[in-house]
């Protein structure tokens, strides 16, 4: 069989399996949040967290709860990584510097996970599993709640009232997160994935010399790692280290963990609105995008442009022979497209074209289907935007799923599609202003360029992959590299809430025979080239000078 | 509590949850999934441990260098792929360090990578008496992680006759047992065809006793 047929079948069991799951397991989301009856266990946890589950909170309420838990959570995850070194299992590894546990806590609270610092040799144990993995957790978790609180807005009519913020958290964790998880983890231990104590040791190899295996409980964080579309490393390497991810078994397995959740929310969403068609037209756009995506990054990684990789006859720098150049390519258009951000192979070393596709797929927002709960956040305001020019064709108010698009709503959803470009280019646009940032890029030419500006790019889209070949060890990187990544996720975030808010007051409208509708193709088409167009004339410019004019050098 | 300012009372809520999620995902399911990991599939959670003449030579997940002191390759093993995973402080430079997995980094139009594949592409044909055409492209690559512990079946295929050599083997022998040592695709369609460079020379040395 050849390679690239071989290719094609990886990915129709992967579109088949996650087909399988859409109906199941979105209707399952759907019931976690529609039950009326909190679990005997959740009871018992929101009386130690000392929270009342029975509030209604406003969206102001809902925000600052999310608020005080994000911050909460940064200060705690930066607290254990400043003592680490007095922890159990710390497997050597001192304390990590103010500025590494900074950026690294606002990492994990936002579901971005870049990581400026290499696991293996800077984190203990206890550190990764109980600081790092919690957030892997914990983050995901907040993604959905505040995806389904904006739901609300649509479903309930003359209130001012989203949930509650810790029901939803708790629920999502306990319900969905904590059981897959458990499924997954053992999945991926009998694939080969480590799950042990045992601390740094040397063995002597086959030719007598010494080799320290590292080991550490691997397979409990990988899967959620994936599944929470976090995408921290518990090794420098990632998914491509083999003891994160061993086999081609595995690497399949890995990337339907990456997608699964994200492509059931749109079900989810269908059952909450009472309109499964709704749900369609929504993991249609995801789909097609996604399915675009990685069969551009598999035709320019087959290609193997670049007189490199010319040279050497296949685009096999920074790929691992078990995946080959399927599977490297469908992981990094997966977890791209996703805001997963964990690599099986290199991007830096991916050819200009198929480099420039993975960064493509953030700069998209993160919507095709993007992070758990934070894809369908983002995909739900690019529809509200797709109504709206809909609107202005033909001069009426336009209305998506029985609620009015008014001024208020719009000036919502145009600050959340303008706040994290921004973050992203002004980023970019600082550290190429100042000599010492820019002294850290380590490729040469438009190269280079790509590096700093897939950097911001991933950390404003709360992505986390890097590009690599950038010295973010620097303090520089470091701090404003934080400061982007909380940007990114809450201040979209409060917006999303306040939209949700100002949905849920107004009343329903029923549907006329001006009503775009939103469960046709017709929207699906217009929804895609809303999302191209903006992000085209958003960052063509950082595309041409980086990736284009590499790829056409 | 009910007294507190609202906005005391969610930081302190956020407290005690953060504390309830890290005691419940960051420490139960962790050691449970661990001792589940351990009792159900003991040796892939322990790393794939692999012995050789009654001692742990390493991991059939990891490669590991086949070198002398110098870092020069030994003829009688097969070689892995180049390796960016290398302690700074090695004064030998090997590579297969597990405690700094890494890639190199270097982009498609890099002159570095370019210099890097065609020394490798030299030396390699040399080493192993073949034309330079002949190596193939993940044997002029570096790995993803630096511990890559395959090797295509064509870049294990030129070794062939160099190992045979240095072992005074036929060449058939050696070859049957690459043969034996190649994984193709899980299912027929996953992955990639491979072979396990340490469980290889593992069983040439078995091979010898």
């Amino acid at each position: 069989m050849s390679s690239s047929l071989a290719g094609f079948l990886q990915l129709g069991l992967l579109v088949v399996a996650l087909a399988a799951c859409y109906k199941p397991l979105g209707d399952y989301i759907a019931r976690i949040f529609t039950s009326e009856k909190h679990l005997r266990a959740e009871k018992a946890l929101y009386k130690t967290m000392g929270v009342e589950a029975d509030a209604d909170q406003r969206w102001g309420t809902y925000a600052r709860s999310l608020l005080a838990f994000s911050l909460i959570s940064v200060l705690f995850l930066y607290l254990i990584q400043r003592i680490q070194e007095w922890l159990p299992y710390s497997n050597g590894m001192a304390n990590v510097s103010p500025v590494t546990a900074f950026n690294t806590a606002a990492s994990f609270v936002t579901n971005t996970n870049w990581q400026n610092y290499s696991g293996e040799s800077t984190m203990g144990y206890v550190t990764q599993m109980a600081g790092l993995a919690v957030q892997n957790f914990a983050s995901a978790a907040v993604g959905i709640a505040i995806v389904v609180a904006m739901i609300r807005g649509f479903t309930r009519t003359k209130t001012d009232r989203l949930g509650n913020f810790w029901v939803d958290l708790t629920r999502v964790t306990i319900r969905l997160l904590l059981p897959m998880s458990v499924i997954g983890a053992i999945i991926l231990t009998a694939t080969g994935v480590v799950d042990n104590f045992s601390l740094t040791h040397t063995i002597s190899t086959l030719a007598h010399t010494p080799q320290s295996i590292v080991g550490g409980p691997v397979a409990s964080q990988e899967v959620i790692k994936e599944m929470g579309n976090n995408g921290g490393g518990f090794y420098n390497a990632n998914s491509a280290h083999p003891f994160e991810n061993p086999s081609p078994f595995s690497n399949w397995f890995e990337i339907f963990l990456i997608l699964v959740i994200p492509f059931a929310l749109p079900r989810a969403f269908g059952k909450l609105v009472n309109d499964n068609r709704q749900g369609y037209v929504l993991v249609a756009v995801m789909a097609s995008l996604w399915l675009i995506s990685v069969a551009g990054i598999s035709y320019f990684e087959w290609q193997h442009a670049g007189p490199a990789l010319q040279s050497a006859g296949a685009a096999m720098e920074g790929k691992e022979v078990r995946f080959g150049i399927p599977g490297s390519s469908l992981f990094a258009g997966s977890t791209t497209a996703t805001s997963t951000g964990a690599v099986n192979s290199f991007h830096d070393s991916f050819t200009a074209f198929g480099g420039g596709i993975v960064l493509f797929n953030m700069m998209l927002g993160e919507v095709v289907p993007g992070g758990v709960g934070a894809g369908l956040y983002g995909l739900l305001m690019l529809s509200m935007l797709t109504v709206f020019v809909g609107g202005l064709m033909v001069g009426r108010t336009p209305e998506y799923l029985g609620k009015k698009i008014r001024p208020p709503e719009m000036k919502y959803a145009a600050l959340y599609i303008l706040a994290t470009p921004a973050c992203a280019l002004t980023g970019a646009a600082l550290s190429l202003g100042f000599k010492a940032p820019r002294s850290v890029i380590f490729n040469p030419g438009p190269h280079g360029l790509t590096e700093v500006i897939y950097a911001y790019t991933s950390m404003a889209n709360n992505n986390g992959s890097a590009f690599a070949g950038l010295g973010t060890a620097a303090t520089w990187y470091q701090v404003t590299g934080g400061i982007v990544m909380l940007l990114g996720r809450f201040a979209p975030e409060i917006f999303v809430l306040a939209l949700g808010g100002s949905l849920a007051r107004q009343q329903a409208v029923p549907a006329s025979a001006g009503t775009l509708e939103t469960h046709k193709p017709l929207f699906a088409g217009m929804l895609v080239g809303v999302i191209i167009i903006l992000v085209g004339l958003t960052y063509f410019p950082a595309l041409a000078l980086g990736p284009f004019a590499e790829g056409l050098h | 509590m009910n007294r507190l300012p609202t906005v005391l009372r969610q930081h302190i809520a956020a407290l005690r949850a953060i504390l309830v999620f890290t005691v419940i995902c960051g420490i139960i399911y962790p050691v449970v999934m661990y001792g589940v990991a351990q009792a159900a599939f003991p040796d892939q959670a322990n790393g794939s441990v692999v012995s050789a003449g009654g001692r742990v030579v390493g991991s059939s997940l990891l490669c590991q260098e086949f070198a002398d002191a110098k870092g020069n390759p030994l003829p009688r093993y097969f070689q892995p792929r180049a390796s960016n995973a290398v302690s700074a402080s090695d004064k030998a430079g090997y590579g297969c360090d597990p405690r700094f997995s890494a890639a190199s980094n270097l982009g498609p139009n890099n002159p570095m990578l370019r210099q890097a594949v065609q020394q490798r592409r030299a030396s390699i044909a040399k080493f192993n008496g073949v034309s330079p055409s002949q190596v193939p492209p993940d044997a002029v690559t570096s790995s993803a992680s630096g511990l890559d512990p395959d090797i295509s079946p064509q870049y294990a295929d030129i070794q062939v006759n160099r190992v045979a050599i240095a072992r005074h083997w036929p060449a058939a022998t050696v070859r049957a047992l690459v043969g034996k040592y190649t994984q193709g695709r899980t299912l027929g369609f996953l992955g990639e065809p491979r072979v396990d460079v340490l469980n290889l020379n593992i069983a040439l040395d078995q091979l010898t006793s």
